[in-house]
């Protein structure tokens, strides 16, 4: 696949796209041109000879499909057959399972949701609307204790919903926060730019494994006596606090690309500096840097696999459990190749996604 | 900013302000110093009431007590009843000691990956680029686990892989050769320490000479002799250093250096997982380089490796030190996911004084005080180096 991209480069501005087969044949030929690259081509085929027939043989030919532990301890493959077992448990968690259709229309709202806001003919005021009331909406449905719902606590989550409602909540809330902080460093009044400046530097320096332990451990002593807040949106606090941070200076460098004599035009135009921001500034910057906040939500994406370090049950934490059933033990390589996969597979989609949307803005790029 | 800034001829003031600030402005901020200090205030007088009703007082005398944490490897001496200070003196240099070597050997690899990505052989080019990005997409938590179960899935000690001469690798880590720290060894390092600085100087001094005459020598017989030579004449009066060859003793190994499983997955997790994303700002960094550099360099008659040095290398760089910058931080950050796999780094050894004296605030307040210091200490190197780099505009 990136074979061919890279294949392609170089005839990009040729005015007839190559086929496939002149392309393989230019792919073959610049393999072998030359002896130096005769060399390099040689041991690259060694290594997948020496690579690939055994993997192959392992993920697909001899692996189990189907059956329990002891067919699988029989064949010599993987185990696909235990990833089969726990496919739903990774997905759910310990929801209970009369409930689990509420988690599974969570999940379906999330990806028409995520999906709908990919294409830029819904970038509009809709979308910030159905975010806003798809967010609540996916929350009460999950917690329920109203509308009939019977109520799940926060701790019964788990499994891919509960990585959704930990990526969306930073998000959807840490971005009105990202840009608030971006606007306050860039401000003339010097209070509110050191603020935001000591905020947004602070928490990028430090890891956020010590602002998810601030929050599960420090936060309980600092509410008034008798309130307790829920594991789940502590997590939430500081994962937003991390994602409203870097977000910020995502921002901030889109701010400080906009042309002085926008600042300016607005000026004249007699507007206040709300308006100023909300009409003329802000759209511009928040647009172009559109492809950076996207590799910056993958980066923040996989770092919510770190909720593992107190204990809450992600996708991750939630294959890594299902490693202890006594009925499947033995299989981790399994289960951290499943896991592997579908960050993979989400990751990559965000990022040839972004790179797109850097191709379409890039002026005079298409 | 503020200088084009256009403001309406107001009402006149009640009160005359300094030139540039507006009554609105000064209520904005009254505000937020405002809010600051009241929740500030709030926050401590909750934290000083809860910690007294858990019968803890607030104060970092705590330090002074015996730990008691048992720790598994240590670059100082350490047992169990040293204070807490030590304890965590000790998770601290753990955390240098992964960053520090994690940073070295990513830079490598990484170069050397964003080099591959760049290859004319696009067989190279297409499996370089597949790996990075299988490495750049998933996440560090993940792949941490999966190098810490392969490690703990090798053979065991007797059956130990020696993929070279004198390195061993098994269940219970690494095993490499060390030198013995002898007045033999550090006479050798300073030798060469001392050849490698006389090449610097003969270098600069022969550019300033080609700068002046035009004439260009090469430096290399000299250089070599003076940084090989030195270090055999220091053997000669000192002796040569001696090696500690680890070896098979019974059911463990005796002698060499040991990298415990841990600390061999944290760095091989992170060396992998960091180096994916230098390659690519390493390759980002080249391509910047306008075509017109290469085809005018190579016009100059400049041959191959000197066009890199003298002519790519210097752009390029200046695309690449901000970036590689913040990877560095990246991984030394991301060290602090140690605890998932027990190596015991200072977030490790933190969490488990928080769990045994419940002096939370105190602990996190030191860790995160800790990684700001060496966040603000590597960006104030990278970017010393950065003005070394940068573009002299004259």
């Amino acid at each position: 696949m990136s074979a061919t991209t890279a294949a392609a480069l170089p005839a990009a501005t040729a005015p007839r796209p190559p086929s496939f087969a002149e392309r393989s044949v230019a792919f073959a030929k610049a393999c072998v041109n030359g002896p130096l690259n005769i060399t390099i081509t040689l041991v690259c085929v060694a290594l997948l000879l020496w690579l690939a027939p055994p993997l192959l043989d392992w993920a697909i030919l001899s692996a189990t499909w189907s059956g329990t532990a002891a067919t699988c301890r029989e064949g010599t493959g993987a185990c696909w057959a235990f990833i089969r077992e726990k496919f739903w448990f990774s997905i759910f968690g310990l929801y209970p399972f009369e409930e689990r259709w509420r988690p599974a229309t969570m999940l379906t709202i999330l990806v028409v949701m995520v999906v709908a806001s990919c294409f830029r003919r819904c970038w509009n005021r809709n979308l910030l609307i159905a975010w806003a009331v798809a967010a609540p909406v996916m929350w009460i449905l999950m917690q329920g204790g109203i509308l009939g719902l019977p109520y799940v606590q926060t701790r019964q989550w788990g499994g891919l919903t509960i990585t959704g409602v930990i990526a969306v909540y930073g998000v959807t809330l840490g971005y009105p926060l990202a840009i608030l902080l971006a606007l306050g460093r860039r401000s003339k009044l010097p209070l509110v730019r050191w603020f935001c400046t000591a905020v947004i530097e602070c928490v990028r320096g430090v890891p956020l494994i010590s602002l998810l332990f601030m929050a599960a451990i420090m936060l309980p002593l600092f509410m008034p006596e008798g309130v307790t807040v829920d594991r789940l949106i502590r997590v939430l606090f500081a994962y937003t606090l991390f994602t409203a941070a870097y977000m910020a200076e995502v921002v901030r460098g889109g701010l400080q690309a906009m042309p002085r004599g926008q600042y300016e035009a607005a000026d004249a135009l007699g507007l206040s500096y709300w308006k100023k921001m909300r009409f003329i500034i802000l759209p511009q910057a928040l647009t172009i840097t559109i492809p950076a906040q996207v590799n910056t939500f993958i980066g923040l994406f996989k770092d919510t696999t770190l909720v593992v370090v107190i204990g809450v049950f992600d996708f991750f934490t939630t294959l890594r459990a299902s490693l202890g059933d006594p009925n499947w033990l033995g299989f981790p390589t399994e289960a951290y190749v499943y896991a592997a996969t579908v960050y993979f597979v989400l990751c990559f989609a965000m990022s040839k996604y972004s790179q797109r949307l850097e191709r379409d803005f890039k002026p005079g790029g298409r | 900013m503020s200088s084009t800034t256009v403001s309406m001829p107001a009402a006149k003031p009640l009160i005359p302000l300094p030139a540039g600030t507006t009554m609105r402005g000064l209520l904005w901020q009254a505000a937020l110093a405002i809010a600051v200090v009241v929740v500030g205030w709030s926050l401590y007088n909750n934290m000083i009431a809860n910690m007294t009703a858990r019968g803890l007082q607030f104060g970092f005398g705590f330090l002074d007590r015996s730990a008691g944490i048992p720790i598994g490897e240590a670059m100082i001496p350490y047992t169990p009843a040293d204070t807490y200070q030590r304890a965590l003196t000790v998770g601290l240099l753990n955390t240098l000691r992964v960053a520090f070597s994690g940073i070295v050997l990513c830079t490598i690899l990484g170069i050397l990956l964003g080099l591959a990505r760049l290859s004319s052989n696009p067989l190279l080019r297409s499996l370089t680029g597949g790996y990075i990005e299988v490495i750049r997409n998933t996440p560090l938590v993940l792949q941490l686990v999966f190098w810490h179960a392969i490690i703990l899935q090798l053979p065991s000690v007797r059956q130990a892989l020696s993929p070279l001469p004198g390195v061993f690798l098994s269940q219970r880590g690494l095993k490499i050769p060390v030198f013995v720290a002898e007045p033999a060894l550090w006479a050798a390092l300073a030798a060469l320490a001392a050849g490698i600085v006389l090449w610097v100087v003969l270098v600069r001094r022969e550019r300033a000479r080609q700068a002046a005459t035009g004439e260009r020598r090469s430096t290399l017989a000299q250089g070599l002799a003076l940084v090989l030579g030195l270090p055999a004449l220091a053997m000669l009066l000192y002796g040569v250093p001696q090696v500690d060859w680890p070896e098979l003793a019974g059911f463990n190994f005796e002698g060499g250096l040991t990298l415990s499983p841990e600390f061999f997955a944290l760095l091989v997790g992170l060396v992998v997982y960091t180096s994916a994303f230098i390659a690519e700002i390493v390759r980002a960094g080249i391509q910047s380089v306008h075509k017109g550099q290469w085809e005018a360099a190579r016009a100059l008659g400049l041959p191959g490796g000197r066009i890199m040095r003298l002519v790519i290398l210097p752009q390029a760089l200046r695309v690449i030190i901000p970036p590689l910058t913040s990877q560095y931080l990246n991984l030394t950050k991301n060290s602090s996911l140690a605890v998932v796999i027990g190596y015991p780094d200072l977030v490790s050894v933190s969490n488990t004084s928080i769990n045994q004296t419940g002096q939370a605030v105190e602990v996190i307040s030191i860790f995160m005080a800790v990684y700001l210091i060496i966040s603000l200490v590597t960006s104030g190197l990278m970017n010393a180096y950065n003005r070394a780099v940068a573009l002299k505009e004259r």
